[in-house]
């Protein structure tokens, strides 16, 4: 478990510093942020005045170990734009975006394992066929057009819940989160059901064909015969059997609903970081680019982490090991 | 005490009910479509930043709706000579903090404007001409400058005054805190949260009489269904940038109403003229190589001029959003022609022009535009295409984003680029000096010259101009510099932008030519 730990940080150093560097030389690729920045009327003397404010007069790998001198010593640079430590920019809008991830995933889970599982046990109900096609809408219908429709729908016909932007907060454990005020439910609701929608059609799908199989095993047979409850075949025999695919699709997903809340936060003007990294990729604020990559990566290692420690848990076959002690 | 009560009590009904349907009395939302970067008014030279901080610090002088010079912080101005500008302050006038405004605040917020540090734009080309700075009395200031700077009044109405203490001191981090967020216009800073929203609460004590809101909240909605969506739910009460596509259906609704002006940007086309021989991305319809760069002759860029039908892209494309152009700027604004017409659409007179200069069977060229900058962009660079299929031309259209597109076409990567720009000074003048003026980066000419067209004869009748002192007779040579440049297809103007505003009703708005989204041009109606 040790060793395990050990090798998976040291590959997670390697990878962060070579995704600092993909993303430096990517956005020195795209343009020069001076373009964008300095005020068209600007004449020669002020761009170069910018440029080296900047500190963009340097040549880019220059720039980039700067970069990795500064980064070691916990300063990731100030944004172009704002002129805010990008990390601080970045913190300030996690809490937002963890949240709407976090309220989307539970709706996905609460909602599509259940649904999941009625569909795989009674594929062929009513019930059963009418979960199965509104997945097949909950995966085929873009998240823009769900969002403006719930805003059509909630905001502009039927007056309920407010069209944009995050509610009333309080402080819990030190962290503004708005899932505890009335205020900040009313806000919450429609990003998190339209960021839900995908998860949730695709955890229907992967439960249902999981239990469907399940379902058909030798010990669901020999479980039922011995006269068990369908409520402990269910919950113990199939349940905790199809968990593992789905653990790992979860994390995947939570992931994913991280970083890829944009299209829902730009919806509904939700401060998130998804929104910040549209804009700064827009305006080639590089340190904030690279700041929120290097956040959002680990956070995927600390999924993934958690993702193999929980498999071990779940399934006593599973060790964790380094593949190089295991001897393949 | 009346005003506190009302206070209070807007502030008791604000807790209980927070979200309910429509505005309170005195309060108001707005939709913004673009980020304001900092509360720092010197920090980043951005009209988004301009516009907003313009409701908490003010110039000296202010711009009308129409982009007219009116007294700000100062009541009058004059030229004593050629070198010398006297300016005349306002009296009586506190900032925020209490501390009455004189000569001296403006003094340090000139020393402070070039010196912001890590400002990605500063507003330091706005006073690099004044070379001396004389205060003559608390009220009466002299400026000494470098040259015979004509637009000094107009310059200086785009710099906000902090108080002394606060130019000498703070950094740019108070001023998002609000800590130094001091300065003497209307409203007050009471929160802001960058890409977020702005809070603002009215300045009681305003030198220039009580505005009708107490609370004025910014959201920033760059989404324009999302903020289309904002204002018909309710959240908000005034929209800038309506889509062109939902401009009918607010029109068609009793419960709202637009406002629309043309404004000071143009959309136009820089025809690439680096090089004698070649260009990049035009060639025979064969692929090989023309012999010439045909954008240096005349005839070739004033068939590619009238081969496009402006009154189609502001009709159709433009959902009537749009003025054909003849110039850089619409007769309302200074230095314009009005014996300069949009050139009409002639596809059999541009065929001819081409076969006189030595393409009969035209040449293929790419059209480059970008695709997140400009209302239509995209869409604008499809119709001109097609209308230059209609006179024998090969033609592609490639748009890139913005963060693409500019870099590559500063470096003259491009053969046809579409652009847009905005005069912030409203005079026709700058607009030329910047884009037409023979590239010469040291002297501030042609800065943005992007197609490098070079032309002598103009040169020397914009010159004579900007050092004009005198308005009329400047406004007479910007004509003449105007009409020879135009005549010349210096550049293929296409059109101005028309910016729309939307309020909910019991709302008027008076738009602006700047494109900026003044609470102070908002007013309740039928109240």
């Amino acid at each position: 478990m040790l060793a395990f730990t050990i090798r998976r940080l040291a590959q997670s150093i390697v990878v962060l510093a070579a995704m600092a560097l993909i993303v430096f030389l990517g956005v020195y690729a795209i343009g020069n942020p001076v373009e964008l920045l300095v005020n068209p009327m600007a004449d020669e003397a002020e761009r170069a005045r910018a440029t080296a404010a900047l500190g963009l007069d340097k040549p880019v790998l220059e720039q980039f170990a700067i970069f990795l001198v500064r980064a070691a010593q916990g300063d990731l640079g100030r944004s172009f734009v704002y002129n805010i430590p990008a990390i601080q920019l970045i913190l300030d809008k996690l809490p937002a975006t963890l949240e709407l991830a976090a309220v989307a995933m539970v709706i996905a889970i609460a909602l599509g394992i259940p649904l999941g599982l009625l569909a795989g046990l009674r594929p062929n109900s009513y019930l059963g066929r009418t979960i199965m096609a509104g997945s097949i809408l909950g995966f085929s219908l873009p998240t823009f057009w769900v969002g403006l429709v719930l805003i059509m729908l909630f905001s502009v016909e039927l007056g309920w819940l407010p069209s944009n932007g995050r509610g009333e907060t309080v402080l819990l454990l030190g962290v503004p989160v708005s899932f505890l005020t009335v205020d900040g439910l009313k806000h919450l609701a429609m990003p998190a059901l339209n960021l839900a929608l995908f998860r949730l059609a695709l955890l229907i799908r992967l439960t249902r064909a999981s239990a469907r199989e399940a379902a058909l095993q030798d010990y669901v047979k020999f479980a039922r015969a011995k006269g068990l409850a369908p409520t402990r075949v269910i919950g113990v025999h199939i349940l905790k059997n199809i968990v593992i695919p789905i653990v790992t699709v979860i994390g995947l997903e939570l992931g994913s609903v991280i970083a890829g809340a944009i299209v829902t936060e730009t919806i509904f003007a939700w401060p998130g970081t998804g929104k910040l990294l549209i804009d700064s990729i827009n305006q080639l604020d590089r340190p904030v680019i690279v700041a929120y990559l290097l956040v959002i990566v680990t956070i995927f290692i600390a999924i993934n982490f958690a993702v193999d420690v929980l498999y071990s848990l779940l399934d006593p076959r599973v060790r964790l090991v380094a593949p190089a002690a295991a001897g393949h | 005490m009346l005003r506190m009560l009302r206070i209070a009590a807007a502030a008791c009904i604000a807790a209980l009910v927070p979200f309910a349907a429509g505005a309170k009395e005195r309060e108001i939302a707005v939709g913004l479509q673009s980020p304001v970067t900092s509360m720092d008014p010197h920090y980043h030279n951005l009209s988004p930043n301009n516009s907003l901080l313009i409701h908490i610090y003010e110039p000296l002088v202010y711009r009308d709706a129409n982009g007219k010079l009116k007294p700000g912080l100062a009541v009058s101005w004059k030229a004593l000579d050629d070198l010398t500008w006297e300016f005349k302050l306002r009296r009586n006038v506190k900032f925020h903090d209490g501390t009455p405004f004189t000569a001296e605040d403006v003094v340090a917020t000139y020393k402070r404007v070039p010196n912001v540090p890590n400002s990605p734009s500063s507003m330091a080309t706005f006073v690099k001409p004044i070379v001396e700075a004389k205060i003559v009395d608390p009220y009466t200031l002299v400026f000494k400058t470098a040259f015979p700077h004509v637009l000094m009044p107009s310059d200086l109405a785009a710099v906000d005054i902090i108080p002394k203490a606060v130019a000498e001191k703070a950094a740019t981090e108070d001023f998002n805190s609000g800590k130094a967020a001091i300065g003497t216009g209307p409203y007050k800073l009471v929160e802001f949260v960058p890409n977020q929203r702005i809070v603002l609460k009215a300045n009681y004590g305003y030198w220039g009489g009580e505005e009708p809101w107490d609370k004025v909240t910014f959201k920033i909605l760059p989404n324009a269904a999302a903020r289309v969506a904002a204002l018909l739910s309710g959240d908000v009460q005034l929209i800038e940038s309506v889509p062109t596509s939902d401009i009918a259906q607010l029109a068609a609704n009793r419960n709202f109403a637009l406002a629309d002006k043309v404004s000071n940007r143009v959309i136009y086309v820089h025809l690439n003229q680096w090089n004698e021989k070649t260009v990049p991305f035009v060639t025979a319809k064969d692929g090989k190589p023309l012999d010439k760069n045909p954008f240096r002759d005349a005839r070739v860029r004033k068939a590619l001029s009238i081969a496009i039908n402006r009154e189609a892209i502001a009709d159709r494309v433009m959902e009537k959003k749009a003025i054909p152009a003849a110039q850089l700027l619409d007769y309302s604004f200074f230095g314009t022609s009005r014996k300069l017409k949009p050139a009409k659409y002639d596809p059999e007179g541009a065929k001819k022009l081409l076969a006189e200069a030595g393409y009969p069977n035209g040449f293929a060229l790419t059209i480059h535009g970008p695709n997140n900058r400009y209302i239509n962009d995209d869409k604008i660079a499809q119709a001109i295409a097609q209308f230059y299929s209609r006179i024998g031309l090969d033609v592609k259209v490639e748009t890139l984003p913005s963060s693409v597109y500019f870099t590559r076409a500063t470096k003259g990567d491009f053969g046809y680029m579409l652009l847009g720009w905005g005069t912030e000074s409203d005079e026709q003048g700058s607009a030329m000096r910047s884009l037409l003026a023979t590239r010469d980066p040291d002297k501030g000419m042609g800065v943005n010259n992007r197609g490098r067209y070079s032309n002598p004869v103009f040169d020397k009748q914009l010159t004579d101009a900007l050092f004009t002192m005198d308005d009329a007779k400047r406004e007479a040579l910007l004509r003449q510099a105007a009409e020879t440049v135009m005549n010349d297809t210096g550049l293929i103007p296409i059109h101005y932008e028309v910016s729309t505003w939307a309020t909910a009703k019991g709302y008027r708005y008076t738009p602006r030519v700047d494109q900026y989204t003044l609470v102070t041009d908002l007013k309740p109606v039928g109240k």
